[in-house]
């Protein structure tokens, strides 16, 4: 039973970097049907972080883990922990622990008896252990459903468990697959911000894995954006959101009105574009990039501002096609010169009326930084 | 709702007696084929022998005395009846140790054949069921071919030059146990199989992500997972290798018996059915009795599912 005791990766010379990922591949199935899961990701993920991979379904996030965790090996590159290659170490040498997309908790044993089990593997002593389990459950909220069979908790109450039992090991790197998907918004929100202080009062490196911008956005020190197998920008919710590096980014987070426009000079990190309408356009610039003829200007819609167009301002002129209320903003579809349909939003008080009708002409207003030239 | 309650009870007895009338056949087989003769087993056993055999209907309890106890033909001194009592205790032996090797073996075979493709399975399990194709006693004698003294195992080994003289292996209980572990081995990996093709393997991720080494999973994670299947495959075994007849009669030769030969022995050239119809009845408390503390042992060990 104990025979693993000990020869847990030691740590002797900790590096800045918890994980780090160099060029990983991972490619399922013979040649014929060849699955590219993964290709080529190179991410650093630092200690203490709260890391996120984002990405939509099939992404590879879930591939990305469980080489992590040891489930399953690259076909290609290398990952660090710490510093240390972990390759020849198997999963239950690696001091890392799943929170499992289903929970997997084990249905024939308590919640007091799932959250033992990885520290009975590493061969702590009894009352140490005890001491432990009561701990975790208090951490979680589960004092009194410790003797319960996990068949007869709630969900969120699982996930609750699935967390305690991870975190009982004391592990260097949580990996955690997408643990909320499965709970309704409300318990979604209490748990998002019980996992951020779960992992700043544990000081664990979290990897969390969703497919909600949201959730991504609220909760993260840094996310990692993926798709299809690759990582397309690593960053702060801020850069990410306000500093998108390519389309598939900038579409993905948020909601964006994208315009096609060419180039008409650039200077230092700006440039002057001319849109299809005619209008022309001060824009950001993505460091080093120094663009000519064809762009994509990507604006956010809560950075433009809508008024009645009498002729007197300048601005992106268009026709308002349709207004939505969404409760705490309302957005206006314009329809641009050039065909486009561009969103504005803006925040509602309870007093905020709409003076302006569908079908009137209306002037869309930028503030100086909010087109960015998109590098793609 | 006086009205609708009577209503609802009417309908309630309606739908009852329709679900005898449907169950009607299955009752009637069961009645026939299971319980009537063991009726009959019953009654022979409190019956006289006749002189060449079946029943005298005369009540007598000389059958169930002399499955415990043996009177001296000419001093009348009772004894007890060693010999049917040690071939009981050898067949319940032979029938556990049997038990434990399909499971030694079933178990692997199952996993590996659990953890195929869907499609690869089919195959698998259509080779497990081949041995039933051939008749038992084929299959008995083709055992025989194997480890008798001039057979294939010492044949080999004498040639190889690690042995001078055959190893003595027919007739003996390795020979029983070997032939019986043979037969058996598909009602061991089948409800095995059934089980673990159920089981949750990211629980098995779930294990090794927790630091339990492969035999840890195994004890603590697959075993308490596939219990059901330990149960209904141990049961599947021990009965009828209790119960053996054509294994021990092959391999085990006339010296060794197991009780469904002394059970034979009674009907043939014994002459004394009352006796042999008690011990039958013996043979099915014994099974009774032990499948009854399997269950509560096996089944409660581990904790129960919610
Ligand atoms: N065992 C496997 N065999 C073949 N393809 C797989 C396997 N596991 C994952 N894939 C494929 O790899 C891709 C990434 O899957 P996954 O990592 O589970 O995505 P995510 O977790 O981001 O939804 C998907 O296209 C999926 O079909
Ligand atoms: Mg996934």
């Amino acid at each position: 039973m104990r025979e693993n005791k000990g020869d847990i990766l030691l740590l002797e010379n900790p590096c800045r970097f918890a994980i780090e990922v160099r060029g990983v591949s991972r490619i399922y199935g013979a040649s014929s049907e060849r699955v590219t899961a993964l290709g080529g990701v190179f991410v650093s993920i630092r200690e203490n972080e709260f890391f996120t991979l984002l990405g939509p379904s099939g992404c590879g996030k879930t591939t990305l883990l469980r080489l992590i965790a040891g489930f399953d090996f690259p076909t290609e590159g290398e990952i660090l922990l710490h510093g240390q290659d972990i390759a020849p170490l198997p999963p239950f040498k690696r001091p890392v622990n799943t929170v499992f997309q289903n929970y997997a908790l084990f249905p024939h044993m308590t919640v007091a008896q799932n959250i033992a089990f990885g520290l009975e593997m590493l061969g702590k002593p009894k009352d140490e252990i005890r001491a432990r389990v009561d701990e975790m459950l208090k951490l979680v909220h589960m004092e009194q459903m410790r003797d319960r069979y996990t068949g007869q908790i709630s969900g969120g109450q699982q996930q609750r468990v699935a967390l305690a039992r991870a975190l009982a090991p004391q592990p260097k790197v949580l990996l955690l697959d997408e643990p909320l998907s499965a709970l309704d918004y409300k318990l979604r929100k209490e748990m998002q911000i019980e996992l951020k202080r779960l992992q700043s009062e544990t000081g664990i490196t979290f990897i969390f894995v969703t497919h909600d911008q949201e959730e991504a956005l609220t909760m993260s020190d840094r996310i990692a954006v993926m798709s299809a197998g690759r990582i397309h920008q690593v960053g702060t919710a801020r850069e990410i959101y306000d500093r998108p590096a390519d389309r598939f980014v900038a579409d993905f987070i948020g909601e964006t009105n994208f315009l096609q426009a060419t180039v008409v000079g650039t200077a230092n990190d700006r440039a002057t574009v001319r849109l299809a309408s005619g209008e022309i356009l001060d824009a950001g610039l993505p460091e080093r990039f120094k663009p000519q003829g064809e762009v994509t200007v990507v604006i956010r819609p809560e950075h433009a501002q809508l008024f009645a167009d009498d002729g007197e301002e300048s601005g992106i002129k268009g026709v308002l096609e349709n207004v939505v209320y969404f409760g705490t903003d309302t957005h206006y579809h314009v329809r641009l010169g050039g065909g486009d349909i561009f969103i504005v939003r803006r925040q509602n008080t309870r007093t905020s009326v709409d003076v302006l009708e569908p079908g009137v002409p209306v002037g869309i207003r930028l503030g100086s930084d909010a087109a960015l030239v998109l590098r793609d | 709702m006086e009205h609708t309650r009577r209503a609802a009870e009417k309908a309630q007895r309606a739908d009852i007696r329709t679900r005898w009338l449907l169950s009607a056949p299955a009752l009637v087989v069961i009645a026939l084929a299971s319980v009537g003769p063991l009726l009959i087993v019953l009654v022979y056993s409190f019956l006289s022998p006749g002189p060449y055999g079946d029943v005298i209907w005369k009540p007598s309890l000389e059958g169930w005395f002399n499955v415990f106890f043996s009177r001296d033909i000419f001093d009348d001194t009772v004894s007890f009846a060693d010999a049917h009592l040690s071939i009981l205790w050898r067949s319940i032996k032979l029938a556990i140790g049997t038990t434990f090797l399909t499971f030694v073996f079933g178990f692997p075979t199952a996993y590996f054949i659990a953890s195929r493709s869907p499609r690869s399975r089919a195959i698998w399990l259509f080779l497990i069921t081949i041995p039933f194709w051939t008749n038992l006693l084929i299959r008995a004698f083709a055992i025989q071919e194997v480890i008798r003294n001039e057979g294939i195992i010492n044949s080999l080994l004498m040639s190889a030059g690690l042995i001078t003289q055959p190893i003595q292996m027919m007739f003996t209980d390795f020979a029983i146990m070997v032939g019986m572990t043979y037969v058996h081995l598909p009602l061991m990996v089948l409800p095995l199989y059934a089980s673990m093709e159920k089981l949750d393997f990211r629980l098995v991720e779930a294990g090794y992500d927790l630091y339990a080494t492969r035999l840890a999973v195994l004890r603590r994670i697959i075993i308490p997972q596939v219990r059901p299947g330990i149960i209904a495959g141990s049961i599947l075994v021990f009965i009828p290798s209790l119960g053996s007849y054509v294994i021990p009669r092959v391999l085990g030769g006339g010296r060794n018996l197991m009780v469904g030969n002394l059970i034979e022995l009674q009907f043939g050239q014994g002459r004394n059915w009352p006796l042999g119809a008690a011990l039958s009845i013996t043979l099915v408390f014994i099974v009774l009795v032990a499948l009854a503390f399997y269950v509560r042992n096996v089944g409660k060990s581990g904790g129960s599912h919610g």
